[in-house]
């Protein structure tokens, strides 16, 4: 069979192993049949409510099997589904779900608050299913229903035409001025990525997968969609559990998981604070790892204490999944400290070095990235000026810039050589620095907001906001770390504060970036 | 129990709130809930207070209600100490 839609991987998987386990989470686990089934259900719901093909549907759940039903049925029903980091402010879900204009939420009783405010123009929503009980449930929207009752509506789904160009979902990773930006992924990008996949890692029905990157988070397609269509089992870690590092390693053990997959920083986690033994994970066959540079004296430590397991470094945004991959030798050397490139063009990608002026580079030179082929995005959600700077045209073929800097090695392939712009990564996520100081300037007492990075040998980098304030005192480090917790996702919170009268200013009056971020650095030695 | 105070406010300060006054980081300041303390920074003061104070903190004493506030952490601390054959 050839898979044209994300669904078709589940409804194959259902018809040859019915009766087998799907998805586990912390509550029970749910078999292939059963998760098609409420699938279906929800997707009928939706429909009989509004829903069509084209229009995307907002989830705000914790990593649960309700979650998993729920991008099966907003799929189905022809939608795509908008998942948003339910820890995370109330109002970055709230701008996210009303820039998309979603039809319908599913969401956590917990997270209400990230319903858009419905002023009949933009954002109608014709349900809002909620998963979980709430106390009030009389208080919220008139069209809410539980997510039980959703399933049980007895709704009749009509088969709906489907086409690998529909979309499938839409990721929103940070943006520089301020809002973050969606990411329209179709069915055809996720289908050739998990088709590589299968390929290069050869899933079987035996394979007992991890997931424990959030569904907002690129990881996750890999995490869901390649044990789906294998009929393997996926196992959810929560975000309760994804933090604890020593429950976390009993889970990898207990569950004697085949694949792992997710940041450095989770392996790293892991290292640091729970006792890696590779007696307890005598499957585990691969280690897959991406989203940010994984230091090489700690990816020695983990291959180590887990020496059998194949690893592999995964490469790419989410504009475009994994493009680039690299495998590990299954033993480092001692004396190598520079971390593994990002590798070669997976088979469904093709790739492009090309300078500022967009000629290509020689080997071994510094160039940006650019990625074409079926896995690569086809824009952003309502940004015309963002979607013009991010692809460029080679005879008649689309190529994104990644922004990312790499140099070309013909033994290694592709060699990672950080940004030009101001994007970093922490812990794996996309942090727009532009994103950090739009959220401190809305600090009523804070006059000017500069946010710089600077490397940091124990967490990658760190993140420092330089900042003057309004006449009076200024406020307390600890009130703007509870300001930006309410304003961003943790992980964008920055690990240190300093006040300055004024901000150095350039000879065009910007901020003086450069200034800002030599103050950080040692003095050099003479 | 004040010094144990002391001791885990000076970590969080030193570690987490550099510039920081410390009179601005009291006994009953929300720590975790507040945004002070992330997940990774919570795990990294776990570790400390186990390796300072030579106890073994459970699910329990880590559970958000009873890790965040200085005098709820100073209290386990004295409390498994105490258990523990150390009392302070």
């Amino acid at each position: 069979m050839i898979a044209r839609h994300l669904a078709d991987y589940l409804e194959a998987s259902a018809a040859r192993c019915p009766d087998r386990i799907a998805v586990v989470d912390s509550q029970g686990s749910i078999t292939y049949s059963e998760l098609n089934r409420q699938a279906d259900a929800l997707a009928a719901f939706l429909a009989a409510r509004g829903v069509t093909r084209g229009d995307r549907v907002g989830v705000v759940l914790p990593k649960s099997i309700p979650a998993v039903v729920a991008l099966f049925g907003i799929m189905k029903a022809g939608a795509a589904y908008v998942p948003v980091d339910y820890t995370a402010p109330a109002e970055r879900g709230r701008r996210i779900l009303t820039d998309c204009q979603i039809s319908a939420l599913v969401v956590d009783g917990r997270c209400l608050g990230v319903i858009p405010e419905q002023d009949g123009t933009s954002t109608t929503l014709g349900a809002v299913v909620v998963v979980s009980a709430v106390s009030d449930a009389t208080a919220i929207a008139s069209r809410t229903i539980s997510f039980d009752a959703a399933l049980e509506s007895r709704d009749r789904l009509t088969l709906l035409e489907r086409n690998s160009a529909d979309l499938a979902y839409m990721l929103y990773t940070s943006g520089s001025t301020g809002m973050p930006k969606g990411v329209m992924l179709t069915h055809e990008n996720a289908l050739s990525f998990v088709e590589w996949c299968s390929s290069v890692f050869e899933p079987t029905e035996n394979d007992r997968f991890s997931s424990h990157a959030p569904f907002h988070f690129d990881l996750s397609v890999l995490d869901i969609y390649v044990p789906i269509k294998h009929g393997a089992t996926v196992f959810l870690i929560s975000e309760e559990l994804g933090k604890n590092p020593k429950d976390l390693a009993r889970f990898i053990a207990s569950n004697r998981l085949t694949v792992w997959y997710s940041t450095p920083s989770i392996l790293m986690l892991l290292l640091q604070f729970a006792n890696l033994d590779a007696r307890e994970v005598p499957d585990l066959r691969l280690v897959l790892f991406a989203g940010e540079v994984f230091p090489v004296k700690h990816l020695r430590e983990v291959q180590r204490r887990w020496p059998s397991p194949e690893y592999y470094n995964l490469y790419g945004p989410t504009e475009t999944n994994v493009c680039t991959f690299a495998k590990i030798p299954s033993r480092i050397p001692d004396d190598r400290d520079v971390p593994y490139p990002i590798g070669f063009a997976c088979s469904h990608c093709a790739s492009l070095v090309l300078d500022d002026d967009g000629q290509e580079v020689r080997a071994g030179e510094e160039g940006l990235l650019y990625i074409s082929g079926p896995s690569v995005f086809g824009g952003y959600w309502n940004r015309p000026a963002e979607n013009t700077a991010a692809f460029i045209d080679r005879s008649g073929v689309r190529w994104y810039n990644t922004g990312d800097l790499v140099r070309w090695d013909a033994a290694q392939g592709f060699i990672y050589a950080g940004r030009k712009d101001r994007m970093v990564k922490r812990r794996g996520y996309r942090i727009e620095l532009g994103e950090i100081e739009r959220a401190l300037y809305l600090h009523p007492r804070l006059r000017e907001v500069a946010v710089v990075s600077v490397p940091d040998a124990d967490s990658g980098v760190r993140i420092v906001a330089f900042l003057s304030c309004r006449e009076g005192a200024p406020p307390s480090i600890i009130e703007l770390k509870t300001f930006c917790a309410g304003k961003l996702p943790v992980y964008m919170s920055p690990d240190r504060f300093i006040f300055e009268q004024r901000l150095p200013r350039t000879s065009t009056d910007k901020v003086d970036y450069q200034a800002l971020k030599g103050a950080l650095l040692p003095p050099a030695v003479v | 129990m004040n010094d144990v105070k002391e001791t885990i406010r000076q970590f969080i300060l030193s570690a987490h709130l550099p510039g920081e006054s410390p009179d601005n980081l009291r006994d009953d300041t929300p720590l975790q809930t507040s945004g002070i303390l992330d997940s990774l920074a919570t795990l990294g003061l776990i570790q400390f207070v186990q390796q300072q104070f030579h106890i073994e903190l459970d699910v329990y004493d880590t559970s958000v209600e009873r890790f965040d506030r200085i005098q709820d952490i100073a209290a386990s601390v004295v409390r498994k100490r105490v258990v523990g054959g150390h009392p302070s």
